[in-house]
């Protein structure tokens, strides 16, 4: 690991502009995959500022009927908080499904928008990744695939974003809320939160450096069945190959995210419009354009499947 | 590429060491120029001490650390705790899982500089040879481990999840909800996953925790 300078940072604003100051700078909260990232040297950040004790850990009510999630609110405690698992259970159900019971205590629901992939080659600084190094290829081309991206994906990256959670916050329509290095705060809509890789895929989200996100929001429960169903190599404790987020209404209408699938957790909301028309006509909608590799092909077919599971169990 | 940019880089290092030295001092607008070199690069082998002072099974402990020191390894190396184990070191095993205020984490993804007054258990803090935790003498009586390598963050792990379970924190495998978790197999089971057994004693391991939570399986 390199070494870096440390401070704990005593409010949103301060930590922001200490970050667009300071070269080099990076918060950490849980520090669950930047420490990883660290040891291997793929993250080496001269200072880190330490945003733990910022007060962001509560979820409050919000006055349009939603809840309010500060930034520090750990996995743990966003999935067992009472309001979730009633009204937001796709939230709870991708966040119980996704890292151990070690990781979600300590992992931040912030910090879980910003994980980086798991691509294999991202983490190997031995191999050639335009993500870590840009320009310098992508070796999951032409690699070993099987875990990675389908839909959005370009010649430059086809990793995966990792989380579960984003999953849900997608389909529920969530709002991040930052505050700049100069005070200034802005609310981004999840969707808009991660950039797809075109060409640059290093640059991962909208976010400017120093801007720091300190609450998401949720709006007002949508009511419906809400199902998350992850596919994974083992029952516990692995990457998604393919997950389903859902909240189907009595009237068979509802939303739809993927994650697994995708650089950003996968929503296409005019393939919701399909909803009445099975699994099959929403998957096609969803995956249009896909561009698979002979190891990650079978995605495809899987979110059909994945998705055909979700709506039967749904109706049941 | 090495043998190229051997000239290059002594530069670059010696500058690198000086901006990391502003850095360390506060100076703002002196880094300025060399920004973008010390965060792409901090090539500077510093180390970086930093205070920080917790508990560690009941006792204070002050600490002038590395800011790059683990938790585990501030256990571990500085304090002298090996109960907890390294297995992995990126989170994957387990074998290092201690329980910080209340809560089980992996020692080795956090550093020890981030848990200013926190209060740690380690497996020594639980029981001692003459006086066991009952999740140790459960651990002892089922045969829970093989080369005992990942047992202090089983048993660890094991201890929060009874009261993870008891504080109704839902799981992934809890059917509904909403209701209050229950001791059972599969809930064990699931909130286990985060630590790894090479020898493959789980199903002693489930017979050891199930025991202390008082139920049948």
């Amino acid at each position: 690991m390199k070494s870096f300078s440390y401070e704990r940072a005593h409010s949103p604003a301060e930590a922001a502009a200490s970050a667009s100051r300071i070269p080099g700078s990076k918060f950490i909260a849980g520090g669950t995959n930047l420490l990883d990232l660290m040891k291997v040297e793929v993250e080496t950040p001269a200072h880190l500022i330490d945003v733990n004790g910022l007060a962001l850990d509560k979820i409050e009510p919000t006055p349009d009927g939603g809840l309010r999630i500060g930034a520090l609110v750990r996995n743990t405690d966003l999935a067992a908080d009472q309001r979730v698992r009633r009204d937001y259970g796709l939230l709870s159900r991708a966040l119980l499904a996704g890292a151990s019971g070690q990781l979600r205590n300590k992992a931040t629901t912030a910090g879980n928008l910003l994980q980086r992939t798991r691509c294999p080659y991202f983490y190997d600084t031995n191999q050639p990744c335009n993500k870590r190094l840009p320009g310098s290829g992508c070796a999951a081309i032409g690699g070993f695939s099987r875990q990675h991206a389908v839909v959005g994906v370009t010649d430059a990256c086809i990793a995966t974003h990792p989380s579960d959670m984003a999953v849900a916050m997608r389909a529920l329509d969530a709002n991040v809320e930052t505050v700049r290095p100069d005070g200034s705060v802005r609310s981004i809509p999840i969707g808009e939160l991660h950039r797809l890789p075109g060409n640059t895929p290093h640059l991962e989200t909208v976010l400017v450096q120093g801007e720091l996100i300190t609450a998401v929001t949720l709006p007002k429960p949508v009511g419906g069945t809400h199902i998350y169903q992850k596919v994974r190599d083992r029952a516990s404790y692995a990457f998604a190959l393919v997950s389903v987020g859902a909240i189907v209404q009595r009237d068979g209408s509802g939303r739809v995210a993927l994650g697994g699938v995708a650089p950003k957790p996968w929503r296409v909301e005019e393939a919701e419009a399909e909803m009445p028309h099975g699994a099959k006509a929403v998957s096609d909608r969803l995956l249009a354009g896909a561009k698979t590799t002979p190891e990650n092909a079978f995605k495809v077919p899987l979110v059909q499947r994945t998705l055909s599971a979700v709506l039967a169990a749904a109706r049941s | 590429m090495k043998d190229a940019g051997d000239g290059l880089d002594v530069s670059r290092r010696d500058l690198l060491i000086l901006g990391r030295d502003l850095l360390v001092v506060g100076s703002v607008t002196a880094l300025a120029a060399p920004s973008v070199v010390v965060g792409q690069g901090a090539a500077a082998e510093l180390s970086v001490p930093s205070k920080v002072s917790f508990k560690v099974n009941g006792e204070l402990r002050e600490l002038e650390l590395d800011t790059r020191t683990t938790l585990l390894d501030a256990l571990r190396e500085h304090l002298l705790l090996t109960g907890t184990k390294k297995g992995c070191d990126q989170g994957q095993c387990g074998a290092c899982t201690v329980i910080v205020d209340g809560r089980r984490i992996n020692s080795c993804l956090t550093l020890a500089v981030m848990h200013e007054g926190a209060s740690i258990t380690t497996v020594e803090g639980l029981g001692t040879p003459e006086n066991l935790h009952p999740m140790q003498a459960a651990f002892v009586k089922h045969d829970g481990y093989q080369c005992g390598y990942c047992t202090p963050g089983q048993i660890c792990s094991a201890v929060a999840v009874l009261g993870e379970i008891k504080d109704g924190i839902p799981s992934h495998v809890s059917a509904d909800l909403t209701a209050h978790p229950q001791v059972t197999a599969v809930e064990v089971r699931e909130r286990m996953s985060g630590n790894i057994c090479r020898c493959g004693a789980y199903s002693n391991i489930l017979d050891a925790i199930t025991e202390v939570a008082g139920v049948k399986v």
